[in-house]
C-alpha cells in the first residue's frame, strides 16, 4: 500500500522550469534506433492503427448515445441501424429536458455537488492544515484513523450508515430527505485529507514560523498563506468532489426518497424503470446527464489527468 | 540549563500553556472531520458488528438475538448463489479486464505520436456517470433495438438474447464494467510506466537484450507494484458489485445475476431485516480483509524473494 499512497504533488506547484515528468519524452522500451529497419516500421504503424482502431471501442459507443437521441422512434428502433441520423431531431434534447422534468432534477445535482463542494473543502481542508501544520498531540494517530476508513468497503457498513443517516446518534435528528443525509456522510472523506496533507506538507514550516512571530494566528495562516499556496491541489480537489458528486446514484438513491429531492442520477433511474417516456428521449437524457462531466473533463483534462496519475485515484 | 528555580517555575508553566494552547487551537481544526468521521465513519464500522448479533426494527428498536442473524443468512437458498455470481463476476472481470489495460498502456507508451488522444480516448468512458452507462448498454444489449444484435444480424450471424439468456447474462456485465472502468486503471499503469528509468533499457540494450526479454525483465518487474496493488483494488471493487445487476437485470434471470451486496440490498431495504442486512455487511467485511492479508503477505513475500 506504501506505494500507491506516497503522493508526489510537486507538479502542482507549478515551476515552470521543470518540465512535466508526464509529458517527458524519455526513452521508453523500444529505442528510437530501433524503429529505423522498415520492418519495425511497419509493426509500429501496424500497431498505431491497432490502437486507434481500439478507441472506436470507446468512442462510438458515446457516439451512439449523442447521436441515438436525434433519430425519431421509428428509426431508432429501425433495424438495421442508420449510422448518421437521416434527420437530426435536435428538439429531442429539449423534449427530454421538459419531458424528463429536468430543470429540477438539474437544480437538485448542482445543489448536491456544491454542497458536498463547500462542506468537504471546509472539513478537508481545516483539518489537514492541523494535521500538517499545527500538528496537536495524537495527530498520527488520527490520521491512522482517518486513513484507515479507506481499509473498509463501504457497503460492508452500509446498513449501519443508514440506519444513522435515518437518526443521527444522540442528537435524535433525521436525515432522510433533506440534503445534510447526502452531504455530511460525503464529508469523512479520508482521501481528500490525505491529498491535502501530503501538499500542505511540502509547504515550508519556516514561513509558518515566520508568520507566528509576526502575529498571524492560525486562521490567518490557513487563510492567507495555505489556500493561496494550494489553489492548484483545492482546484484538483474540487473537480473530484464535483465530478463524484454529480456521478452518485446510490447513496442519494437510498437517502432521499422524495422524488422532488432526487438528483439527477436517481431520476434516470427511476425514469428508466417505469418505462412511460419514448426511448429517443430517455437517451437524450443519459446524453444530457453525461454532458456536464465531460464538459468539466475536457476543460480541465490537464489537471484531472495529473490528479488521477499522482494520487492513485480514478475517477 | 543554569536556571534559578524560581524562573524554571513560570517558564514551564509558560510552556505547557503554550503547548495546551497549540493543542486546543490544533484540535479546533480538526472537530468538524472528526465529527463527521465519528458519525458517518467510525460509528457506523463499529455498529455493524453491534447490528449483525440485533433484531432492529426502525419503530421498536433493537433486541438482542445471539448469532440468529448469521444464522438465518447461512440457510438462505440464495446465499451461496449470491457468492457464486459474485465470484464468478470477479474472476470473469479479472480474466477479461486485469491484463487488457497493463498491455494498453504498454502499447500506447511506446507511441512517438497521438499520446494525448489514446489518454483521452480510453479515459472517456470512466467519465460517463455509471448510471448512464449502465443504461446505455442496457440499450445496446436490447434483443429488438440493441446494437448488438443489429451487428450480428449485419453480418448474418444468429441474434442473441443477452440479458435474458442465463449463461450470456454475466459476460454481459463484464465486459460493459471493463469498458467502464479499464480507461482509469490504464492512466494509472502509464504514469507507473512513466517512472521507469530509461537508463535501465540503454543498459539492457548494450547487453544486447531483446524487446522481450527487455518487456519480460526490465518494464513488468518495474510495474509490479502497481499491478498488485491494482489486482487487489479490483478484486475489493468487483466483490462489491451492485449497480450494474441492480439496474441492468435486477438479479436476473433466475438469480444468475444476484450479486451478494445485491442481496445485502434486498435484505434490508425489502424486507427490512437490518440484522440480516448487516450480518451478511459483516461477511463480505471478513472475506474482503482476507483478501487484503493475503495480498500484503503476497508482497512481502515478492519484496523477500527479490
Amino acid at each position: 500500500m506504501a506505494r500507491s499512497l506516497s503522493v508526489n504533488l510537486s507538479w502542482l506547484r507549478g515551476h515552470p522550469s521543470r518540465p512535466a515528468q508526464f509529458d517527458s519524452n524519455e526513452r521508453t522500451l523500444i529505442s528510437p534506433l530501433e524503429l529505423r529497419s522498415p520492418a519495425k516500421r511497419a509493426a509500429y504503424w501496424l500497431v498505431f492503427g491497432t490502437l486507434v482502431a481500439l478507441t472506436m471501442t470507446t468512442l462510438f459507443p458515446i457516439y451512439w448515445m449523442y447521436s441515438g437521441a436525434l433519430k425519431d422512434t421509428g428509426e431508432l428502433i429501425r433495424m438495421p441501424p442508420t449510422l448518421v441520423p437521416t434527420e437530426a431531431h435536435w428538439e429531442n434534447y429539449l423534449k427530454a429536458w421538459d419531458n424528463l422534468n429536468y430543470t429540477r432534477y438539474f437544480a437538485n445535482t448542482l445543489i448536491l455537488a456544491f454542497g458536498a463542494l463547500v462542506i468537504q473543502l471546509v472539513v478537508s481542508t481545516s483539518a489537514a492544515f492541523s494535521l500538517s501544520k499545527l500538528k496537536p498531540a495524537g495527530g498520527k494517530v488520527v490520521l491512522f484513523l482517518f486513513l484507515s476508513t479507506l481499509m473498509v468497503p463501504s457497503m460492508a457498513y452500509l446498513i449501519p450508515a443508514y440506519l444513522t443517516v435515518v437518526s443521527l446518534p444522540i442528537a435524535n435528528i433525521p436525515l432522510i430527505d433533506t440534503w445534510w443525509g447526502v452531504w455530511l456522510p460525503g464529508a469523512a472523506s479520508a482521501f481528500n485529507i490525505f491529498v491535502l496533507k501530503s501538499f500542505f506538507d511540502e509547504i515550508p514550516q519556516d514561513l509558518i514560523d515566520a508568520a507566528n512571530i509576526d502575529g498571524a494566528g492560525a486562521v490567518r495562516i490557513l487563510t492567507q498563506i495555505m489556500i493561496p499556496l494550494s489553489r492548484p491541489v483545492l482546484a484538483v480537489v474540487s473537480i473530484f468532489t464535483l465530478i463524484g458528486a454529480w456521478k452518485d446514484f446510490f447513496w442519494p438513491f437510498l437517502v432521499l426518497s422524495k422524488v422532488e429531492l432526487q438528483p439527477i442520477m436517481v431520476a434516470l433511474w427511476r425514469l428508466s424503470a417505469r418505462m412511460q417516456e419514448p426511448m429517443n428521449l430517455i437517451i437524450a437524457g443519459l446524453a444530457i446527464a453525461s454532458t456536464p462531466p465531460i464538459i468539466l473533463f475536457l476543460i480541465f483534462q490537464k489537471q484531472i489527468i495529473r490528479g488521477i496519475t499522482l494520487t492513485g485515484l480514478k475517477g | 540549563m543554569n536556571t534559578p528555580p524560581a524562573l524554571a517555575a513560570p517558564r514551564a508553566r509558560l510552556r505547557l500553556l503554550a503547548s495546551l494552547r497549540r493543542n486546543a487551537v490544533g484540535y479546533l481544526f480538526l472537530l468538524p472531520a472528526l465529527l463527521a468521521f465519528a458519525t458517518f465513519s467510525w460509528y457506523p464500522i463499529v455498529r455493524g458488528f453491534i447490528i449483525s448479533f440485533q433484531k432492529y426494527d426502525l419503530v421498536k428498536g433493537a433486541e438482542w438475538v445471539g448469532w440468529s442473524n448469521f444464522e438465518f443468512v447461512f440457510n438462505d437458498p440464495l446465499m451461496p448463489i449470491a457468492w457464486r455470481n459474485t465470484l464468478q463476476f470477479t474472476m470473469l472481470a479479472l480474466l477479461i479486464g486485469y491484463l487488457m489495460p497493463v498491455m494498453l498502456a504498454i502499447l500506447v507508451n511506446e507511441m512517438k505520436r497521438g499520446k494525448s488522444y489514446f489518454r483521452l480516448a480510453y479515459y472517456l468512458p470512466v467519465i460517463l456517470p455509471p448510471m448512464v452507462s449502465v443504461l446505455l448498454w442496457k440499450w445496446f444489449y436490447d434483443m429488438d433495438t440493441g446494437l448488438f444484435n443489429a451487428i450480428l444480424q449485419a453480418i448474418g450471424l444468429p441474434t442473441q438474447r443477452w440479458l435474458f439468456d442465463r449463461n450470456l447474462v454475466m459476460l454481459c456485465l463484464v465486459v460493459l464494467s471493463t469498458w467502464a472502468n479499464a480507461g482509469g486503471t490504464m492512466l494509472l499503469y502509464l504514469a507507473a510506466l512513466q517512472g521507469v528509468p530509461s537508463h535501465l533499457y540503454e543498459a539492457a540494450e548494450i547487453d544486447g537484450a531483446s524487446l522481450w526479454r527487455r518487456l519480460w525483465h526490465i518494464t513488468l518487474p518495474q510495474i509490479r507494484g502497481v499491478m498488485l496493488i491494482l489486482l487487489v483494488l479490483q478484486i475489493i471493487g468487483t466483490m462489491q458489485l451492485f449497480t450494474e445487476p441492480f439496474v441492468m437485470t435486477d438479479g436476473g434471470p433466475a438469480n444468475a445475476t444476484l450479486s451478494v451486496v445485491m442481496l445485502l440490498y434486498r435484505y434490508g431495504f425489502r424486507f427490512y431485516n437490518f440484522g440480516a442486512a448487516a450480518a451478511l455487511g459483516l461477511i463480505l467485511f471478513f472475506v474482503l480483509v482476507a483478501f487484503s492479508i493475503l495480498y500484503m503477505w503476497l508482497t512481502r513475500r515478492i519484496s523477500q524473494s527479490l
